[in-house]
């Protein structure tokens, strides 16, 4: 009796023991430590013919890295891709060590992450302000005028009901949800900016991945979807104006390296200006309805604008 | 940075216990949750399992499919659901998924509580005339009662530590902190909401622990049994403690 009442307390204390060292070892090493290994080269140090482009973990960002790439391959540059590296706390570091060289990136997200807090909204004004807010060895070549930002949506009749143009009529309508990522909730331009900034009140639910669904099946009323989505275009949605600049401008611009070769620059800055909203959105519909890899699509759209 | 003590700052926050998106709502949240999906649960594998541990028809199948089930990748299972069913219906295909996941352990305990009975006590009440109903009733549903409440105790600890799905498809329990933490980049609400989540699932293991020592016949305690008349090397639901022997443990 005692003795089984004694192991069954050492078994306790032991298994607490054991929990609390668990615990411990996981305190020492901060396993969100984003340094890079010093002992883990970049793929090919100091060969100046080669470019690594990577690209978010998104379709649309991967396609235009993609066009990247092939632009360099043509004329002579050595690319290695690493594609699909996750979002922005993830690459961020890796630009940094120099392990990539080139990236597609947003001006307006890639300035909020530098400077949470900036003022800027409009186009030219977050590209000025980028420019400064880099750190040492980063650099960003011209912006294209094509965007992919977030923005506010409604479906059609929605906005026929209630007159809707701009987000600041959505003040008088009652009884609104508005359908985003879980991170919108906490952004300047999610909830309490739409109080801040229009007057608008609504309430706010985390409808993820399902946001253009749950709008079409009215879960929710306005919803955020990136400006360069084709479901915009393919539901028929309104998206609303947004004349006080609630949403930072977020065109598409390549964040490079400091010691990117001149040649390099011009491919890329060419590719830049020629690509359009339009052109964007046209090619997000190629990889979503039609299911073609990124290479073929950007392939296409090179060949087409006569840059390869 | 301690990430250990920017949760429990997290935790602490009097900010967070109140008003929208606070503490006891997530909490809340987290336990309706898991009361819907142990309920559903519950009233689909008890009556099977006892049917399955009284009759032993579909005994194979049960032990096979109940395994299987165990395997069920509940994350891909909540998407599909949403997917099939749309967004308006989230709550019920979240609640289908966990009690798709609580099933397999009730029904196990359920029909493993009947056959666990030594067949001579079913023998002795048929013999003495009780009808089948009077046998399920009166013997084989009390006597299989602490591996029920052991398989309940099982599927609980599973559905409240998947309920943090849930955060994937709605602004809703303990679990949206955490997928909204992993966006934002706050680890303090992440880590805060996993501790709670813990802290949460070891209650919950403690109470059912109470409930499966109490809730149960003080005669068919399970690891209580002490027969004093035979010597059997096999410890067995049934039997009782001898006020004698339940006497002998209390002085001790």
């Amino acid at each position: 009796m005692f003795t089984a009442r004694n192991k069954g307390r050492f078994a306790l204390v032991a298994a607490a023991a054991g929990v609390s060292l668990a615990l411990a070892g996981c305190a020492t090493g901060d396993p969100l430590d984003e340094t890079p290994d010093p002992t883990t080269e970049p793929a090919e140090p100091g060969t100046s013919e080669s470019i690594t482009v990577g690209s978010q973990a998104y379709y649309s960002n991967e396609i235009i890295a993609e066009i990247y790439a092939q632009a360099l391959e043509n004329v002579g540059f050595e690319v290695n891709r690493q594609f699909n590296i996750g979002q922005r706390d993830a690459y961020i570091p890796a630009l940094e060590s120099g392990e990539v060289d080139l990236f597609p990136e947003y001006t307006g997200n890639l300035l909020q992450y530098y400077v949470p807090d900036t003022e800027a909204t409009q186009s030219d004004e977050v590209y000025a302000e980028l420019q400064g807010a880099l750190p040492d060895g980063l650099q960003v070549l011209d912006q294209s005028s094509a965007t992919d930002q977030d923005s506010y949506n409604v479906t059609a009749e929605f906005a026929a009901e209630n007159n809707l143009v701009t987000i600041a009529d959505l003040a008088g309508v009652e009884g609104l949800i508005l359908g985003g990522n879980p991170e919108l909730e906490e952004r300047p331009y999610g909830p309490t900016g739409l109080a801040d900034v229009y007057g608008v009140e609504v309430s706010f639910d985390a409808t993820g991945d399902a946001t253009v669904d749950a709008l079409l099946q009215g879960v929710v009323n306005v919803a955020n979807v990136f400006s360069a989505d084709p479901r915009i275009g393919e539901n028929d949605l309104v998206t609303l104006e947004d004349p006080e600049g609630l949403f930072l401008a977020s065109n598409v611009v390549p964040l490079a390296s400091a010691d990117l070769p001149q040649e390099a620059i011009d491919v890329i800055n060419a590719v830049s200006a020629a690509l359009t909203p339009e052109g964007l959105v046209a090619m997000n519909v190629q990889s979503t309805t039609d299911e073609q890899s990124p290479a073929v699509i950007a392939t296409q759209w090179l060949t087409e604008n006569g840059l390869i | 940075m301690n990430l250990f003590a920017d949760a429990f700052a997290w935790i602490l926050n009097p900010g967070n216990w109140e008003g929208r998106n606070s503490i006891p709502q997530f909490i809340g949240e987290h336990l309706w949750y898991t009361a819907l999906a142990m309920i559903l649960a519950s009233a689909i594998a008890i009556p099977l399992g006892w049917y399955i541990g009284h009759t032993g028809r579909g005994r194979d199948i049960a032990v096979a499919t109940t395994g299987a089930a165990r395997a069920l990748p509940s994350f891909g299972l909540l998407f599909l659901f949403v997917m099939i069913g749309g967004v308006a219906n989230r709550d019920s295909s979240v609640v289908i998924v966990l009690a798709l996941l609580a099933i397999p352990p009730i029904l196990a305990g359920a029909y493993a509580g009947f056959e666990a009975i030594d067949r001579r006590v079913i023998d002795a009440a048929r013999s003495m005339g009780m009808t089948e109903r009077q046998i399920v009733a009166r013997i084989e549903i009390p006597l299989g009662l602490p591996l029920l409440w052991g398989g309940l105790r099982n599927a609980v600890l599973q559905v409240v530590a998947t309920v943090v799905l849930v955060g994937f498809v709605r602004n809703a329990t303990l679990g949206y902190p955490i997928v909204q933490g992993i966006q934002i980049n706050r680890f303090d609400q992440m880590l805060g909401a996993s501790i709670l989540i813990i802290v949460l699932a070891l209650l919950l293991d403690a109470i059912f622990a109470l409930l499966e020592r109490y809730a149960t016949p003080a005669g068919v305690r399970v690891g209580r049994t002490r027969d004093h008349r035979t010597s059997s090397t096999r410890r067995r639901a049934a039997g009782g403690a001898t006020p004698a022997s339940t006497e002998k443990e209390k002085s001790v």
